[in-house]
C-alpha cells in the first residue's frame, strides 16, 4: 500500500506579529535590492541630456506609476524603521514591548507613503 | 475499540506523525476529557489503540522538558498543554519537534542540539580550588541578575525548534546554546571568557539571529535568549573593538 | 572576509545611511510636491559638489549594505554556500556600485549631454 508523502506542518507559529515584521524587513530589502539598478539606470538617462530624463519622468506621471512609488517610499521607510528597531534590539540592552514598536514602524511608514501619493497625485 | 456514537462530540480527532523524517500522519479517536492535555492524549493512544506509537516523556510535571513536540504546528510541552487550549475544534495534529532528525514517530534525535551547545563553549570553566574561599557574588549585581535571567533552561530543545534562521542556516548554534553562552559570560568565576566570546562570533553564531523572537515567545520557562544574544552581540561588538577577536 | 565584519559593515553601512534616507525622502517629497521637471532637477545638480558627494557616498553604502543582504538571504533561503553567495552578492555590488556612480556622474556633471 502506497501512502502520498506527507509533510509536518510546522507553521502555525508564522502568524506572530513578529515573524510578520521580520518577512516585511526581509522582503522589502530584497525589492529596494532589485528596484534600485532601474532607479539607477532611470537617473542615468540624463547623460543623453535633460531630453532623455525628462521624457521618462513624464511617464512617470500616469497614476499607476504614482501609486508604484508610494509603494517604494513605503518598502524604504518600513525597511529603514525596522532596521533601526533591530538595531537598537543589538546595541541597546533590551527593551520589551517589540511587537509594538515593531507595529509602528509599519503604521508610520505607512502613513508616510500614503501621504506621499496624496501629494502626488 | 467501540465509540460511543453517542458521545462522538466528545471525540477527538487526533493525527499522529509516524516514521521518521518522511512518514505520515495516522489519524486516532481519543476520547475527550476534561483537564486533559496532549500528553494525556498520546499515552491513551499508546496504550489503548496502537502500541508501537513512539514518544517521550518523564516527569509529566513540566520541569523536564522531555515530552517537547510540535502540537498543531507549535512547539510546546505536552505535558502542560492543555487539550481545551489548542483543540477547540476537537482536532489535535501532534509531530515531533522539528529542526533535529526524527528518530521514530514523535522522537527526534538532539544530537545537533547538544553538539551546539558544545561549540557555543557552554561550558562552565572555573579556576578557583576548594582550597580557595566561595566567590562572592551579590545576587543583585547587573550581571548577575542578567545571568538568572537565563540559567533555568533545561534543554528541551522548544526554542530550538520554533526557530527559523536554526530552519534555515545549518550552521546555526540555535537560541538555547548560545543563551547558556550568556549566562557563562556574565559569570564573574568563569575564565574562558575570551574563548567563548570566539566561538559565538564565528560563521553560525550570535550574529545569524534574526531577533524574531520565536524563541522567546515559544520558551515554557520564559526566558529570552533573544536578549540573550543581542547582549552577545554586544559583547562581541567590544570584542572586536578592543581587537580581541577577529 | 568573516561573518562578523560582515555583520559589522552591515550595520554600520545602515547607520551611516539614516540621515541620507531621511534626506532623500525629503528631497523626494519637495520634488514631487512643487513638480519640479527634469530640468528643475538637473539645474540643481548639475555642477553641485555637495550632491555629488551626499549621492556618491549613498550609492556606496546602499551598493554594501544590500549585497550583504541579499547574501544573508541566498544563504538562508536560495540554501547557497557561502563561496557562492558571496560571489554572487559580490557581483550584485559591484553592478550597484558601478550603475548607481554613472546615475551620479550623470545627474552632477556640469552643463549637460556628453
Amino acid at each position: 500500500m502506497s501512502l502520498p508523502i506527507e509533510r509536518r506542518r510546522n507553521t502555525a507559529y508564522r502568524h506572530d506579529g513578529l515573524w510578520t515584521a521580520a518577512l516585511i524587513h526581509r522582503v522589502s530589502g530584497i525589492l529596494l535590492a532589485c528596484f534600485l539598478p532601474l532607479h539607477f539606470l532611470a537617473l542615468g538617462l540624463a547623460i543623453e541630456g535633460e531630453a532623455a530624463l525628462g521624457g521618462f519622468l513624464r511617464w512617470t506621471e500616469s497614476t499607476g506609476v504614482k501609486f508604484a512609488e508610494m509603494g517604494l517610499v513605503f518598502l524604504l521607510t518600513v525597511h529603514m524603521l525596522g532596521g533601526i528597531r533591530l538595531m537598537l534590539i543589538e546595541n541597546l540592552p533590551w527593551r520589551p514591548g517589540q511587537k509594538r514598536a515593531a507595529m509602528t514602524a509599519i503604521v508610520i511608514a505607512l502613513v508616510i507613503a500614503a501621504l506621499f501619493v496624496v501629494r502626488i497625485i | 475499540m467501540s465509540v460511543d456514537r453517542d458521545a462522538r462530540d466528545s471525540q477527538l480527532e487526533v493525527r499522529v506523525w509516524r516514521g521518521g523524517d518522511e512518514g505520515r500522519y495516522q489519524p486516532f479517536e481519543v476520547p475527550r476529557r476534561d483537564n486533559q492535555t496532549v500528553l494525556d492524549v498520546v499515552t491513551w493512544i499508546q496504550r489503548h489503540i496502537d502500541p508501537t506509537v513512539s514518544y517521550r516523556f518523564a516527569c509529566r510535571v513540566g520541569m523536564c522538558g522531555s515530552c517537547a513536540m510540535t502540537v498543531n504546528g507549535r512547539p510546546r510541552w505536552t505535558c502542560r498543554t492543555h487539550v481545551s487550549k489548542v483543540a477547540g475544534d476537537g482536532k489535535l495534529e501532534i509531530a515531533p519537534l522539528a529542526n533535529m532528525p526524527v528518530i521514530k514517530d514523535l522522537t527526534v534525535d538532539m544530537t545537533p542540539f547538544f553538539e551546539k551547545w558544545q561549540q557555543a563553549d557552554g561550558v562552565f570553566t572555573g579556576s578557583a580550588t576548594r582550597h580557595d574561599d566561595v566567590a562572592r557574588i551579590k545576587p543583585d549585581m547587573p550581571a548577575r541578575q542578567a545571568a538568572d535571567a537565563g540559567i533555568e533552561c533545561i534543554n528541551c530543545g522548544v526554542c530550538f525548534a520554533a526557530c527559523d534562521t536554526v530552519r534555515w542556516n545549518s550552521d546555526y548554534l540555535g537560541p538555547a546554546a548560545l543563551n547558556r553562552a550568556w549566562t557563562l559570560a556574565n559569570d564573574t568565576r568563569d575564565t574562558a571568557n575570551s574563548e567563548r566570546l570566539a566561538a559565538i562570533s564565528r560563521d553560525g553564531g550570535c550574529h545569524a539571529c534574526h531577533s524574531h523572537q520565536s524563541c522567546e515567545q515559544h520558551c515554557p520557562q520564559a526566558l529570552n535568549p533573544t536578549a540573550a544574544i543581542a547582549g552577545l552581540k554586544r559583547l562581541s561588538m567590544k570584542a572586536f573593538i578592543r581587537g580581541e577577536i577577529g | 572576509m568573516t561573518e562578523l565584519r560582515l555583520y559589522i559593515l552591515q550595520r554600520v553601512t545602515a547607520f551611516l545611511m539614516i540621515p541620507l534616507i531621511l534626506a532623500h525622502v525629503f528631497v523626494i517629497f519637495y520634488a514631487t510636491s512643487n513638480g519640479l521637471k527634469a530640468g528643475d532637477i538637473l539645474a540643481r545638480t548639475q555642477g553641485s559638489v555637495g550632491w555629488a558627494l551626499f549621492y556618491g557616498l549613498f550609492v556606496l553604502l546602499a551598493a554594501i549594505h544590500g549585497a550583504i543582504g541579499v547574501r544573508t538571504v541566498l544563504r538562508e533561503w536560495a540554501d547557497l554556500s557561502r563561496t557562492t553567495a558571496s560571489i554572487a552578492s559580490g557581483a550584485l555590488a559591484a553592478l550597484l556600485f558601478a550603475l548607481g556612480m554613472r546615475a551620479v556622474i550623470a545627474v552632477v556633471m556640469p552643463g549637460g549631454a556628453l
